[in-house]
């Protein structure tokens, strides 16, 4: 009894209640979140994962916007029949350049973390626009009006400095060339000067027409080059030694 | 009969000088966004089931969801929420809400977010993080508003005549400060320009994962669990008549609940890249959460003991009871899905999603229901509400609705986990993705039935409500009424 | 702050108030007129509490759990997901392992004659198939415009195992050095030939494929000087190139004259991708099977070369799954 008699202290002030409430809520995540962002355990950049490239940036955002997330996961778990349809298991490393994570609760389709080179640019641009063209049983729905829609590109400098300064390791350069360096990417190598985009994100970059539309850079353009690279920074054959200490 | 429809116990001029004026607000705009909200859900369960309902760019379905989660939770179970806290706080302290203008600017300010929320959905602005997709000026504009609300609450609280704070008010407190702090934690962010609507979120990867479920979970733990006991503690009392079955079981309940609560939400990251030892604590906070959470439930369900009869001919009751019943669901489903090896099976199925709707439909769905119908007459200075045999009309199509629609996601979910992970005897996976997705038709068509049956309950309501409101009868209840009131006379 | 501080009524001292329905004590206060009981807490509720309490603690000692400076707890057990993963696919690595040191061992021709080593094969194909390919190539194989027909036996590159099994390692215009490469010039957009030109050749296409009785004249010329070369004189078609046949009336994009007149204006270059850092070798070699079995494998008189050069880089992947 005497403990409910001390109780009656906070029931009869409203203050303490409130304050002892707070501090009550607050001790869980302080354990569990503050650990996370120590330097122990900071995720280490592994293999030749690099932040995205202006365009796919781009595309990751109409990909944010159209609410592709809600459908589909992008976190492959330590499971035998996950990593048998959509490959090696997620690290940590692999979305810490995603402001905020994309990893989904649901799926309505499959996993995308692996989807980069899995089809080609026509089978993406084909299934986007008319998702039942190509897979009669999808539920997935169309988005054809990225074919028409230019892709926003002119403040993608904008975009690459606030990442710069939440810790993305993009460049001033980077950040300067960010617009200039998109429609290179859309245009490819047989039309445009890709040297410097090459030089700034890495030879693996793909740079090329995505949508058949090579007169405009579409937002089809953009997300394709986004889902063209999901997945395909970290070769796990060369990370042996990182995959030993995973989760 | 008299309890079930007459207000006897607490007419409005009977009372001190209550504001009610702003619970009356904020109760049609429960009901409002409580029929929008199901109508979108009606939408995005059709568009699964038939996909070219899509109408693109501005109404598909990933555009629909968050529209429709913020549409139900926001605005149907916010604004239940504000109307109830702000009569319950009142009534059980004595005295008016501590500032009328305030508490005002709290009802009119939460309309304009859930508005600039929404429109951002369908205009493609958000931030994706699940229930807290507004962006950073709606989270900025939000912030104010709940100041507002935390200020109005606690200095009416403050002011009170009672000298010992009800039980109701510790769990509507505790609902409104640690939404707060949640709010403030997920969405840290940073506008690319202050001109934009895009924000890129403070946090990457893992640890923003880890700070989304961390908010996620709890604002199940806190917006639709620690508010929704609030009402209970005050509405069931009040309807079976009935004293509180256990003080003492409402102080370890309160406390282990906002404390354990917060630990939990690692277990929506089962078998991720987050780091092991998180997901263990996840989990087993999870389980430690099951009985305080059944607290609530054997508490409000013991305060009917003594009412039993009542039980039987009252549909507010039968609301109120149903509600609890589906919250003991819910939160011994809740606990089972966090083990690892369940989750397994049940995480990125639907079973997730009969999980959330046993939830919502039947525990946050009801109870608002029931306090609803004790509301409107009181509120209105009604003597009764039009009919009761509406209100069991609703009463018994709403369950009908939970039903299909629990009972279909479960069979959908656990078939979706078991095709997934199913091997055939040489070892290979039996089932492609896409054999899954043909597989979920039917049960996503039954859903829909069930999402209809559920909104017409809705509808009825607010028929049942506008009537009331206009002072009328049903006229075949009429006598009724007479042979009762001369019985009580 | 004005919080009331006056008297307090514990439900103890002042006159007990009683609740009728129930005979128990209520503790006193009232609100709104809702008292509250003093019943105790129930006690199977309470054993509950505890013992998920015991079972965490437990829990915590045997699994990874608390942070500590450094990391974290790591438990008895010593569990990691990953080793946790490993065990779980040892069962499906022994149902495998069954067939797998046979499998992995025989030639393509072995495994086509070994009754259980080919269902093997063509049970793990179908299954690679299913979330792989059939995207593309439909559901049975059939294909649809721009992706061919694996059912039939007619074939762009070739249809012997060597050839299908080359093809799925490296796929078409995959952009890697071992792909099949060859590329049909767009000869409108490029301004190869005039809009006369191609409506002539067009004429042409439409005769040897039999859709039209009169050929033109010009329109062959013009076939010989710049189709030949990779559909060969008769417009056959040629592995070499992947250049299809013209002749007979299976179409990849279409045989309508709208849509040759389209193939010979802008070009197609349709893409496969490549599949050898995709799926393991063993996979690789299920699929080859199951396609060659599809309906139009061919005779492999190669075979014998392609394995010695094969089985390398089978055991260079062995252990996968
Ligand atoms: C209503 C749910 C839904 C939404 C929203 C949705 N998808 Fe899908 N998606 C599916 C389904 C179901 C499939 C499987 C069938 C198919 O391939 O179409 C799929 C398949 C895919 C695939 C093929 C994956 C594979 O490995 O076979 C890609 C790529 C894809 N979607 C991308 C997207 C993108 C990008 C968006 C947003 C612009 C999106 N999806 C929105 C349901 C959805
Ligand atoms: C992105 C779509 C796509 C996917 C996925 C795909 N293919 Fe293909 N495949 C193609 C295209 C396009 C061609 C024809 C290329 C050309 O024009 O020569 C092709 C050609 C082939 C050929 C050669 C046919 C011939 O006539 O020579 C084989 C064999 C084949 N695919 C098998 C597969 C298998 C097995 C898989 C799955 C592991 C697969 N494909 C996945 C698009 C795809
Ligand atoms: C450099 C080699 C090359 C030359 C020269 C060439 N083609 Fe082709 N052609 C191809 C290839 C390879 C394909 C397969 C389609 C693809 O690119 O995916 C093809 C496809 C076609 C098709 C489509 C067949 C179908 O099944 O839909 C037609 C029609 C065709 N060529 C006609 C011509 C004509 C007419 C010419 C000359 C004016 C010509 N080609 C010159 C390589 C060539
Ligand atoms: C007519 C009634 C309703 C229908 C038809 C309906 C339908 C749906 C559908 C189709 C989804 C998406 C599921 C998916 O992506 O697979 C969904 C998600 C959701 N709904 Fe409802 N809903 C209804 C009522 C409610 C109510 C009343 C609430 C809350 C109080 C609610 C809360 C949610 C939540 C939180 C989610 C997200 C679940 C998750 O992410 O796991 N719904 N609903
Ligand atoms: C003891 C109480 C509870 C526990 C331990 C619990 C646990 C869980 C678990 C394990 C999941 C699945 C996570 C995943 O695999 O993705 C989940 C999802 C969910 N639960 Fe509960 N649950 C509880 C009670 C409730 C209640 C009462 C509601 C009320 C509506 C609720 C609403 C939800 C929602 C909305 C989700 C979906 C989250 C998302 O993925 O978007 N839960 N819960
Ligand atoms: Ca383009
Ligand atoms: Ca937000
Ligand atoms: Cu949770």
């Amino acid at each position: 009894m005497s403990l409910v008699e001390k109780h009656q202290k906070l029931e009869r002030n409203s203050v303490i209640l409130l304050i002892a409430t707070t501090i009550a809520v607050l001790i869980g995540g302080v354990v569990e979140i503050i650990p996370l962002f120590r330097t122990e355990t900071q995720i280490k950049p592994v293999g030749d994962i690099r932040p995205y490239t202006p365009l796919e940036l781009a595309g990751q955002n109409i990909y944010v916007r159209e609410g592709c997330h809600t459908c589909h996961s992008q976190q492959i778990r330590s499971l035998r029949d996950e990593v048998v349809r959509y490959g090696h298991y997620s690290i940590p490393a692999e979305s810490m350049y995603d402001h905020p994570f994309l990893w989904g609760s649901k799926r309505t389709g499959p996993d995308l973390a692996r989807v980069g080179g899995k089809y080609s640019d026509d089978w993406h641009v084909a299934h986007l626009k008319e998702p039942r063209d190509l897979v009669p049983e999808s539920v997935m729905p169309s988005y054809s009006f990225l074919m028409k829609k230019g892709a926003k590109i002119d403040d993608l400098g904008s975009h690459l400095k606030a990442l710069q300064s939440l810790g993305v390791p993009y460049t001033d350069e980077m950040v300067e060339l960010a617009q200039q360096d998109a429609i290179a990417q859309a245009t490819g190598e047989a039309r445009t000067d890709t040297s410097g985009l090459a030089e700034r994100y890495g030879e693996k970059v793909n740079a090329r027409d995505f949508d058949g539309q090579p007169h405009i850079v579409s937002e089809m353009d953009a997300l394709v080059a986004y889902l063209q690279v999901l997945g395909t920074f970290v070769d796990f054959d060369a990370i042996k030694d990182v995959e030993d200490e995973a989760p | 009969m008299t309890t079930i429809a007459s207000t006897a116990s607490g007419t409005a001029s009977a009372s001190p000088d209550y504001n009610y004026k702003v619970v009356r607000l904020f109760t049609l705009a429960t009901v409002f966004w409580g029929i929008t909200g199901f109508l979108v859900g009606i939408v995005i369960a059709a568009q699964m089931a038939f996909p070219d309902l899509n109408i693109e760019p501005y109404l598909s379905f990933g555009r629909l969801r968050p529209l429709h989660t913020s549409a139900v939770i926001f605005a149907f179970c916010g604004n239940g929420l504000f109307a109830t806290s702000y009569y319950v706080v009142q009534r059980t302290c004595g005295v008016r809400l501590w500032s009328d203008a305030l508490s005002s600017f709290t009802f009119w300010g939460y309309q304009i977010f859930i508005i600039i929320a929404g429109l951002g959905y369908v205009m493609g602005v958000t931030q994706t993080k699940e229930y807290a997709e507004p962006e950073w000026y709606a989270d900025l504009w939000l912030t104010i508003v709940w100041v507002a609300y935390l200020l109005v609450y606690m200095m009416t609280i403050v002011k009170r005549k009672e000298p010992h704070l009800y039980v109701a008010n510790w769990f509507y407190l505790a609902f409104i400060i640690t939404i707060a702090v949640l709010h403030l934690g997920n969405n840290i962010s940073l506008p690319i320009d202050l001109a934009s609507a895009k924000s890129y979120s403070a946090f990457s990867g893992v640890q923003s994962a880890l700070i989304q479920w961390w908010y996620g979970h709890n604002a199940v733990g806190f917006f639709l669990t620690s508010g929704f006991l609030g009402m209970m503690y005050y509405f069931i009392p009040k309807q079976a008549g009935r004293p509180i079955y256990s003080y003492r079981l409402s102080i370890l309940h309160f406390w282990s609940l906002i404390f354990i609560y917060i630990w939990a939400g690692p277990h929506h990251l089962h078998y991720t890249a987050l780091p092991m030892w998180v997901q263990t604590l996840g989990m087993t906070f999870s389980i430690m959460l099951w009985m305080p959470s059944w607290g609530g439930m054997i508490n409000g369900l013991m305060t009917l003991s003594g009412a039993w009869h009542k039980l039987r001919e009252d549909p507010i009751l039968q609301f109120m009871a149903i509600a609890l019943a589906f919250y003991g669901m819910a939160t011994f489903e809740g606990p089972l899905l966090s083990i690892r090896s369940v989750n397994a099976l049940s995480h990125y199925t639907d079973w997730t999603i009969g999980h959330v709707h046993a939830g919502a439909l039947g525990w946050n769905g009801f109870i608002t229901f029931g306090a609803l119908y004790y509301l409107v007459p009181r509120l209105w200075g009604r003597e009764r509400i039009y009919s009761v045999k509406l209100i069991s009309l609703h009463l018994w199509i709403a369950s009908l609705g939970i039903v299909f629609y629990i009972a279909s996601m479960w069979v959908a979910g656990i078939m979706q986990g078991l095709m997934w992970r199913s091997y055939d005897d040489m070892g290979f996976l039996e089932y492609s993705f896409v054999e899954s997705v043909m597989a979920l038709k039917p049960f996503y068509i039954l859903r829909v039935t069930g999402g209809v049956l559920y909104l017409s309950g809705a509808l009825i309501m607010a028929y049942n409500f506008w009537r009331t409101i206009r002072g009328e009868v049903s006229a075949k209840e009429q006598p009724q009424i007479r042979n009762a009131q001369g019985v009580a006379a | 702050m004005s919080d009331k501080n006056n008297q307090n009524h514990t439900g103890k001292g002042k006159g007990k108030d009683i609740d009728h329905a129930t005979g128990i004590e209520t503790t006193g206060h009232e609100w709104d007129g809702i008292k509250e009981l003093n019943n105790p807490m129930p006690r199977w509720w309470l054993w509950v509490f505890f013992i998920t309490i015991i079972w965490s603690v437990w829990y915590w000692v045997v699994y990874p759990s608390w942070p500590v400076p450094g990391g974290a707890t790591l438990g008895t057990k010593g569990y990691t997901q990953e080793g946790a993963l490993k065990e779980s696919q040892q069962e499906i690595f022994a149902r495998q392992q069954v067939y797998l040191d046979k499998f992995q061992q025989a030639s393509f021709d072995e495994i086509l004659n070994d009754q259980e080593l080919y269902r093997f094969a063509m049970t793990g194909g179908a299954a690679a198939f299913k979330d792989n390919c059939a995207t593309c190539h439909g559901a049975g194989g059939a294909g649809q415009t721009g992706y061919p027909n694996l059912n039939d036996d007619d074939w762009l590159w070739g249809g012997r195992l060597s050839d299908i099994s080359q093809t799925l390692h490296y796929g078409i215009r995959a952009g890697n050095m071992d792909t099949h490469l060859s590329q049909m010039p767009a000869f409108g957009k490029d301004k190869l030939l005039s809009r006369e030109e191609i409506e002539a050749v067009v004429d042409h296409v439409m005769f040897i494929s039999g859709q039209v009785k009169a050929d033109s004249e010009h329109g062959a010329q013009i076939f010989a000087q710049q189709c030949a070369a990779c559909h060969g004189e008769n417009g056959q078609g040629d592995r070499e190139f992947g250049a299809p046949n013209l002749t007979d009336k299976i179409w990849l994009y279409g045989g309508d004259r709208h849509t040759v007149y389209e193939t010979v204006y802008n070009a197609r270059a349709g893409v496969m991708p490549a599949w050898k850092d995709r799926l393991d070798e063993n996979t690789i070699r299920q699929l080859t099977i199951y396609i060659h079995q599809l309906g139009g494998g061919e005779q492999d008189d190669m075979a014998m070369e392609e394995e010695a050069g094969d089985v390398r880089e089978r055991e260079d992947n062995a252990g996968q799954l």
